[in-house]
């Protein structure tokens, strides 16, 4: 009983401390690879907007990429705190592979970070723009190394079993496990996405309350060409991820389709919605389109794939919470086609700027990224249950021997410090974006103090944008 | 094979941790240092002195306990479950501290000095438990069947608590000699002031942990004055003293990174004679680096990236030092 409760309290911390964490990457990913855009803009272009641009979205990144780095923190060491048998088991091919993200990722990032805030004046703009892509670049391969490790979870590969602890015996195998291809394309669209209407959303408010310049423009249309270009892939992405986990985890497909059991000959539904209920063994209130089941999963008129039922119950992921979270994450995919589509035809004569229900969607839109991106994770994680190993490990024989006390006690501490200190920074991010970008803050990028030695690096003239540039390169 | 790679990877963590202790010992000491400098110049500066730096700083925090699954998955395993409160707040106190550095500029003037004590608060949390936890690792942990088998306050010692505190005059002084070094004027001159006592806290404390080690310890004590050991230790205590004599005399004059370098040498020399202490063993008093070893496939594939990215890791961090160097002025910063 004690061990159940730990059980359950170990679960829920570790889901409640990477649901935070993983919002926090979501946005740097994006805006590091947003940020290196616009300073490649900017050089290439030498026009203004882009600089301003790049100043008020890096003082965002600055502020969540602390956050994220906090919040990772814990992250790294909750596998041993909390999962200390999952790491005595697993450790010999999760821990290289945490290492590897740690040298060519963390470092890398780290290690140009400071440059990229505030090296503005310290090195010309080749080696700063230098710096801004190693940045980008570190949040990249941080997530390549993560989500080969978290894939081997779900599809492991390339491993013995030796003396009750996992082997590696070929690497290749166990990076490029099977899932692995569709997880990272997916997750890191994902973070562009999310990344994206945030920024539109930002643009968004600012238009609807009549603040209009050529920073806001920009930045609206920058993001919707993201949307349209990213959204529809995600979908075919998606698609194929989910007959990659037909192969590999069926259970977890059942779960999430809420199907129980196949009828002889006859192809299987798409319920599009119902409440699955793991007691009854069945999908009550089911509303359902025939057939369509059969044609998305096995792209044939009447194939079938196994129900629910197909495995013990103790082998059945929590359908009902599958079931919805993958429904939420794929109707805001679509809501977020839609979006793009209607931006895209607002374009012609500028009503992109100006409609105000477009840009009331926009702004609405806002979080639903990162809402979606959550759900994901929630489809991903509670599908693979029982097992924290697919199939080798179960969940209930991860956890550590601690007692359920210094799992409630940690638990309880974790909700306060975090509800409050990330919430003070959604805060301060909600506020800086309040702001807005102002034009020309390019032209101080350091507001130097007294007694500093300045060398700006831009003449303060409003000279034209031409001029300017040569200056800058000199 | 030839290679013998738990011990390899044992001084590579070894080298991690002291890397860590190093760098994020000097930004946690800035926010110790905090408390004495009330004015919000004064404070800008110190937090800009170590902004750009600190992320890359805890990064070595965060390689010590990869390496450590990597290549010690058991020891990763029952160290992190043994001390499992003081290394949540430990974590906790690292959140604070962290998000001091972004908020703390972004904050209004109402709330800026709730961001100061997360600072303090933060650096003092994570600093004290880091210490309460390497002195209930010298104490050792207990282990049965490949699990930790003792209980929720095992490490709460008299013992530990002293290491805690410890730790904290160690970074305390580390973040001093850091200031006098990163700035100049007033501030600079209440450095070298306030480095003084700092200096005779961290010689008592390093006296004190000296003897009471083998007394908390007998594995550790029957090495220590075992004869055949003797001359390795015997080098340690007079190389303090004299570093710590070195270090006065430097306060004295007009320091500038002397008292830096010679608190990092100190903190050096502590940290040998505890490797020292308990070599060969990971999980003290009895499991072996060997006994704890991962797979071999798995120590040798990671040992390639080690191998080949710390030196890079190396050069581009002291790039950015070099970007960064010379002395914080007033206003200085991007904020
Ligand atoms: C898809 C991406 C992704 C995912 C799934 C995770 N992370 Fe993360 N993590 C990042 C992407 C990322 C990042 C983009 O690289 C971060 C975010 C902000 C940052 O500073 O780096 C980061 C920061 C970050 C840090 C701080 C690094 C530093 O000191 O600079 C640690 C220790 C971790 N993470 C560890 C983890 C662990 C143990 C995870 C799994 C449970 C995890 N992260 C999930
Ligand atoms: C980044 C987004 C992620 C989210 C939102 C997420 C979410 C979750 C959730 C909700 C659970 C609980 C499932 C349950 O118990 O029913 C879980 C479990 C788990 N996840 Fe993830 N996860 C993420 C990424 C990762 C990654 C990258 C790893 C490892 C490299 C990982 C490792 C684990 C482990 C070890 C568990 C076991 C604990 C458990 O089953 O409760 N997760 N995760
Ligand atoms: C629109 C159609 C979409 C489809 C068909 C789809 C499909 C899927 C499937 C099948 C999974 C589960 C993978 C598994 O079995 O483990 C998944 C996971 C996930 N989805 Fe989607 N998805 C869609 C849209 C989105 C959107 C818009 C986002 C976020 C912006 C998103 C973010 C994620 C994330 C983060 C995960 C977990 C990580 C992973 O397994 O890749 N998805 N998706």
């Amino acid at each position: 009983m004690e061990n159940l409760d730990a059980l359950l309290l170990a679960r829920i911390q570790f889901a409640f401390t990477i649901s935070f964490h993983i919002v926090f990457p979501a946005i740097t990913i994006g805006l590091a690879g947003y940020l290196a855009v616009l300073e490649a803009c900017w050089l290439r272009t030498g026009r203004e907007v882009f600089l301003d641009l790049y100043h008020f979205w890096s003082k965002i990144f600055a502020v969540n990429f602390g956050m994220g780095v906090v919040s990772g923190l814990v992250m790294a060491y909750q596998f041993g705190t909390n999962w200390s048998f999952f790491s005595d088991f697993a450790g010999g091919i999760t821990g290289p592979l945490l290492a590897y993200e740690v040298l060519t990722a963390f470092f890398l990032e780290a290690g140009f970070l400071g440059v990229m805030l505030f090296g503005w004046k310290r090195v010309g703009p080749g080696l700063h723009f230098f710096a801004t892509v190693m940045v980008a670049l570190g949040t990249l391969v941080s997530a390549t190394w993560i989500l080969a490790s978290n894939s081997w979870m779900q599809t492991p590969a390339g491993f013995e079993i030796i003396d009750g602890r996992v082997v590696p015996v070929d690497w290749l195998a166990v990076i490029f496990n099977p899932s692995f291809p569709y997880r990272l394309v997916h997750m890191v669209l994902a973070a562009f996405i999310s990344t994206a209407l945030l920024v539109a959303a930002a643009a968004a408010w600012h238009l609807l309350r009549g603040r209009d310049n050529a920073a806001i423009r920009t930045m609206l249309s920058m993001a919707m060409w993201m949307l349209l270009a990213a959204a529809p892939i995600q979908a075919v992405v998606g698609d194929f991820h989910g007959l990659n986990t037909l192969e590999h985890q069926p259970a977890k497909i059942a779960a999430m389709e809420g199907h129980w059991e196949n009828e002889p000959g006859a192809g299987v539904p798409l319920i599009l919605f119902g409440w699955p209920d793991m007691a009854r063994e069945e999908t009550r209130f089911a509303v359902e389109v025939p057939r369509l089941g059969s044609l998305i999963l096995t792209h044939s008129w009447d194939g079938q794939f196994p129900g629910l039922k197909a495995y013990p119950p103790e082998d059945r992921p929590n359908a009902t919470i599958v079931f919805w979270t993958f429904r939420v994450m794929v109707g805001l995919g679509m809501l977020m086609i839609l979006l793009a589509l209607w931006a895209w035809w607002a374009r012609r004569g500028g009503a992109l700027y100006r409609s105000r229900p477009l840009l009331r969607l926009a702004l609405w839109m806002g979080p639903s990224g990162l809402v979606a991106l959550l759900a994901g994770w929630f489809t991903t994680e509670v599908g693979r249950q029982p097992w924290v190993v697919y199939g080798l490990q179960r969940t209930a024989d991860a956890v550590s021997p601690v007692g359920a006390g210094q799992l409630a006690v940690s638990l309880a501490l974790f909700v306060i410090v975090y509800v409050a200190i990330f919430g003070a920074g959604v805060g301060y991010l909600l506020r800086l974006i309040g702001h807005g970008p102002v034009p020309h803050e390019g032209e101080h990028p350091l507001p130097g103090g007294p007694g500093q030695p300045r060398t700006p690096a831009r003449p303060l003239s409003a000279a034209d944008d031409e001029t300017v540039f040569t200056a800058t390169r000199s | 094979m030839g290679i013998d790679l738990p011990l390899i990877w044992a001084v590579i963590i070894l080298f991690g941790v002291m890397m860590y202790v190093v760098m994020d010992g000097f930004d946690l000491g800035i926010g110790l240092l905090y408390p004495f400098l009330p004015d919000k110049t004064d404070r800008d500066v110190m937090m800009n002195t170590v902004a750009p730096v600190w992320d890359g700083n805890e990064t070595w925090l965060v390689l010590g306990g990869a390496g450590l699954l990597a290549a010690f998955p058991l020891a990763y395993s029952v160290i992190l479950t043994a001390f499992y409160l003081p290394l949540v707040l430990m974590l906790l106190g690292l959140i604070f501290r962290g998000v001091a550095f972004e908020f703390r500029f972004k904050a209004d003037e109402a709330h800026r000095p709730w961001w100061d004590k997360a600072f303090i608060g933060g650096s003092l949390v994570a600093t004290f438990f880091q210490g309460v936890i390497l002195g209930g690792f010298i104490q050792g942990i207990r282990v049965v069947d490949r699990a930790y088998a003792g209980g929720a306050f095992d490490w709460l010692t008299p013992f530990s608590l002293f290491t805690g505190l410890g730790l904290v005059a160690t970074y305390a002084l580390l973040g001093c000699t850091w200031l006098i070094m990163k700035t100049g004027g007033e501030l600079q001159a209440r450095m070298i002031a306030l480095a003084r006592p700092l200096t005779w806290t961290l010689a008592a404390v390093i006296g004190v942990i000296s003897l009471w080690t083998p007394l908390a310890q007998e594995a550790i004590a029957a090495r220590w004055f075992n004869w055949s050991n003797l001359p390795w230790f015997a080098p340690v205590p007079l190389l303090v003293l004299a570093t710590v004599r070195q270090l006065l005399r430097q306060l004295d004059g007009e320091p500038h990174a002397a008292p830096f370098v010679l608190t990092l040498f100190l903190i050096f020399l502590g940290y040998s004679g505890l490797g020292i202490s308990i070599w060969p063993n990971i999980i003290p008093p009895a499991i072996s680096i060997r006994e704890a070893a991962a797979p071999p496939q798995s120590m040798g594939f990671a040992l390639v990236g080690a191998l080949l990215i710390i030196p890079l890791i190396l050069m581009y961090t002291a790039w950015g030092y070099y970007v960064f160097r010379g002395k914080v002025e007033p206003g200085e910063g991007y904020h």
